[in-house]
C-alpha cells in the first residue's frame, strides 16, 4: 500500500513540478501513438466499411485472419519491424531503426487490425439498414463507403480510441524498435519499464498515473472535439 | 479535421539537433547511475550527443554486428574478442572495472558470508538448494555467473526448481530475486543504486575472479559505412581521458567508490 501512495505523492510532485523530462516524454508518446492512430484510421475505417458493403470469395476469411490480428502480440510485431529495418536487413538503408518513426510503424501494424474489425462489425449493422436505400439510388461504392463512414463516425469514434488505447500503453513493440533512448525515443511506457527495472517503483507508479490521466485527457479531447453527447445531436 | 490537423503540426514541431552517435551499453552500467554522469559532460566536452541503448550484452553485440549501433560498451571479454576477432569491431578497449557480488536474503540459509571464495559460495547454495535467481538472458553478468558454476564443478541445466533463470535485465531480476528472498549475483553499481532491496543484503564480494571488466569496442566501419566512427573515435578518446577518469573514480553511492578507471595511456 506504502508504494501505492508513494507512487501517487511522484506523479503529483511531477506533475505540480512540470518536470522537463516527464513534459518530453509524454508529447513523445502523444505524437507517437496519435501519429499511429492517424495512419491506422486512414487504412482501416474505409477498408472494414468496403468489407462490410462488399461480397467476395474470400470475405469470411478474411473477417476471421483481421478478427484473429486483434491480437497480435506486440513483442513479435516489435521483433519482425526490427529485422526489416534493421541496417543488416531489407529496409535497413532508410536508417529508421531506433527513430519515433519505427515505434509508429509497429504501432500502426499492431492497431490497424483491432480499428478495421471494429469498423466491420458496427458498419456490417449500419449497411444492413442503409442496404435497399444506397442500392436504389444506383450509388458507386466509393459513395456508399463514404455516406456509412459519415453516418457512423460516432461508432467509429469507439473504433479509434480502442486502437489509442492500444497504442498508447504498448511498450513490447516499441521498446525494440524504439531502444527506449533518453531524449530520442523514450516514452512513458518505457520509462516505466525502466524505472521498474531500477526497482523506483514510486517513480514507475507515478509515470503509471500520469499515462492514465493522458488517456483520460485525449478521450475527452476528442469527444469534445467531435461534439458527441451534446444536446441536440445524438 | 484542422483542428486535429493542427494538433499533430505542433506535435511533430521538430528540435534542433546537436551530433549524435548511439551506444549499446549493458543494463548494469546504466543502473548503476554512472550514465547520468558521463554524457553530460561528453556533451560539454565535444559536443556529441550519446544516444544510449540499454540492452544486454549479447543484445549489444548483436546490435554491433548489424550495424544498428556505432560503438559499444560491455563486459564479457571472450565474446568482445570474438566480436573483434569476427571483424565487426576496428578494436576493444578497457575502459574501466567494477566487482560482482553475491546478494541474498539477509538471514543467509547457505551461510555465504563465511565462504572461501566465488566458488565456495556457489557450492555453498547448490547444498542447501536455497532459491537462486539467474539473470538467464545472455547478458555479461549472465554469463560470468555461467562460468563460475562450471569453475565450481556444477551445471545449472541439471539444477532444480530451486534455479530460476529468469531472462531479464539486472534491475528486474533483483526485483525478482527480493520478492523470493532469493540469492543472485549482481554487479556492485546496480545492487547499491537498487531501490527495492526488501531482506536482501550484501553476503560475499571480494574475490578476484568477480572484478568485471568494462571495453568500449566501436563498430568497423568497413564493414557498416554509415557507422559514425568519427564520433565514435573522439568518444573513445573522452572516455579513456583523464576528464573521464576523474568522474569514474568519483563516482559513489553514499561514499562507496563502484568503479575503478584502468584505461591504458590515458595523459594528465
Amino acid at each position: 500500500m506504502n508504494e501505492i501512495w508513494a507512487g501517487v505523492v511522484a506523479a503529483f510532485g511531477l506533475i505540480v513540478s512540470l518536470d522537463g523530462d516527464l513534459v518530453e516524454i509524454t508529447l513523445r508518446s502523444l505524437q507517437v501513438s496519435l501519429s499511429a492512430l492517424f495512419i491506422a484510421s486512414a487504412l482501416a475505417l474505409p477498408f472494414g466499411t468496403w468489407l462490410a458493403i462488399r461480397r467476395f470469395r474470400f470475405r469470411r476469411a478474411t473477417i476471421a485472419t483481421l478478427n484473429a490480428l486483434m491480437g497480435l502480440p506486440p513483442v513479435v510485431v516489435g521483433l519482425i519491424v526490427y529485422l526489416l529495418l534493421s541496417r543488416s536487413g531489407p529496409f535497413g538503408v532508410l536508417g529508421l531503426l531506433f527513430t519515433p518513426t519505427a515505434m509508429i510503424i509497429a504501432q500502426v501494424i499492431i492497431i490497424t487490425p483491432l480499428i478495421a474489425s471494429i469498423t466491420h462489425q458496427a458498419m456490417r449493422e449500419l449497411w444492413a439498414e442503409y442496404h435497399d436505400l444506397l442500392i436504389s439510388l444506383n450509388t458507386t461504392n466509393r459513395q456508399r463507403i463514404a455516406t456509412l463512414l459519415w453516418d457512423g463516425r460516432r461508432t467509429l469514434l469507439t473504433a479509434a480510441l480502442a486502437g489509442f488505447g492500444r497504442a498508447i500503453g504498448e511498450v513490447g513493440a516499441i521498446m525494440i524498435v524504439g531502444g527506449n533512448i533518453d531524449h530520442a525515443t523514450r516514452v512513458l511506457t518505457t520509462a516505466i519499464a525502466l524505472e521498474t527495472g531500477k526497482g523506483d517503483f514510486a517513480l514507475a507508479l507515478g509515470l503509471g498515473f500520469v499515462l492514465i490521466a493522458l488517456a483520460l485527457l485525449v478521450n475527452f479531447a476528442i469527444h469534445a472535439l467531435s461534439r458527441t453527447e451534446r444536446e441536440g445531436r445524438w | 479535421m484542422m483542428r486535429i490537423l493542427s494538433v499533430l503540426l505542433v506535435l511533430f514541431a521538430v528540435q534542433a539537433r546537436a551530433e549524435t552517435m548511439r551506444l549499446a551499453v549493458t543494463t548494469s552500467f546504466h543502473n548503476s547511475g554512472l550514465s547520468e554522469v558521463l554524457l553530460p559532460a561528453v556533451r560539454r566536452d565535444t559536443g556529441i550527443e550519446v544516444q544510449l541503448l540499454i540492452v544486454g550484452t549479447g543484445q549489444a553485440l548483436r546490435l554491433g554486428r548489424a550495424g544498428d549501433v556505432d560503438a559499444i560498451l560491455v563486459h564479457s571479454k571472450a565474446a568482445e574478442l570474438e566480436f573483434v576477432a569476427q571483424g565487426f569491431g576496428t578494436h576493444r578497449r578497457e575502459i574501466m572495472y567494477n566487482d560482482f557480488v553475491f546478494v541474498g536474503p539477509a538471514d543467509d540459509p547457505a551461510a555465504l558470508a563465511g565462504a572461501a571464495d566465488a566458488q565456495d559460495a556457489l557450492r555453498r547454495i547448490a547444498a542447501v538448494r536455497a532459491a537462486f535467481v539467474s539473470r538467464g538472458d545472455d547478458s555479461g553478468t549472465h554469463r560470468k555467473e555461467v562460468s563460475l558454476w562450471a569453475a565450481a564443478g556444477l551445471d545449472p541445466q541439471r539444477f532444480g526448481a530451486w534455479y530460476k533463470a529468469v531472462g531479464a535485465g539486472m534491475g528486474a531480476s533483483l526485483n525478482t530475486a527480493s520478492g523470493l528472498e532469493a540469492y543472485i549475483l549482481a554487479d556492485r553499481a546496480s545492487w547499491l543504486n537498487f531501490r527495492n532491496k526488501g531482506t536482501l543484503a550484501l553476503l560475499f564480494a571480494g574475490d578476484p575472479v568477480l572484478f568485471n571488466q568494462y571495453a568500449y569496442l566501436p563498430v568497423n566501419p568497413a564493414r557498416h559505412s554509415h557507422v559514425r566512427a568519427a564520433a565514435a573515435r573522439r568518444l573513445e578518446a573522452w572516455l579513456t581521458s583523464a576528464a573521464a577518469r576523474d568522474l569514474i573514480n568519483g563516482y559513489a553511492i553514499g561514499q562507496e567508490q563502484l568503479f575503478v578507471f584502468n584505461a591504458d595511456g590515458t595523459q594528465d
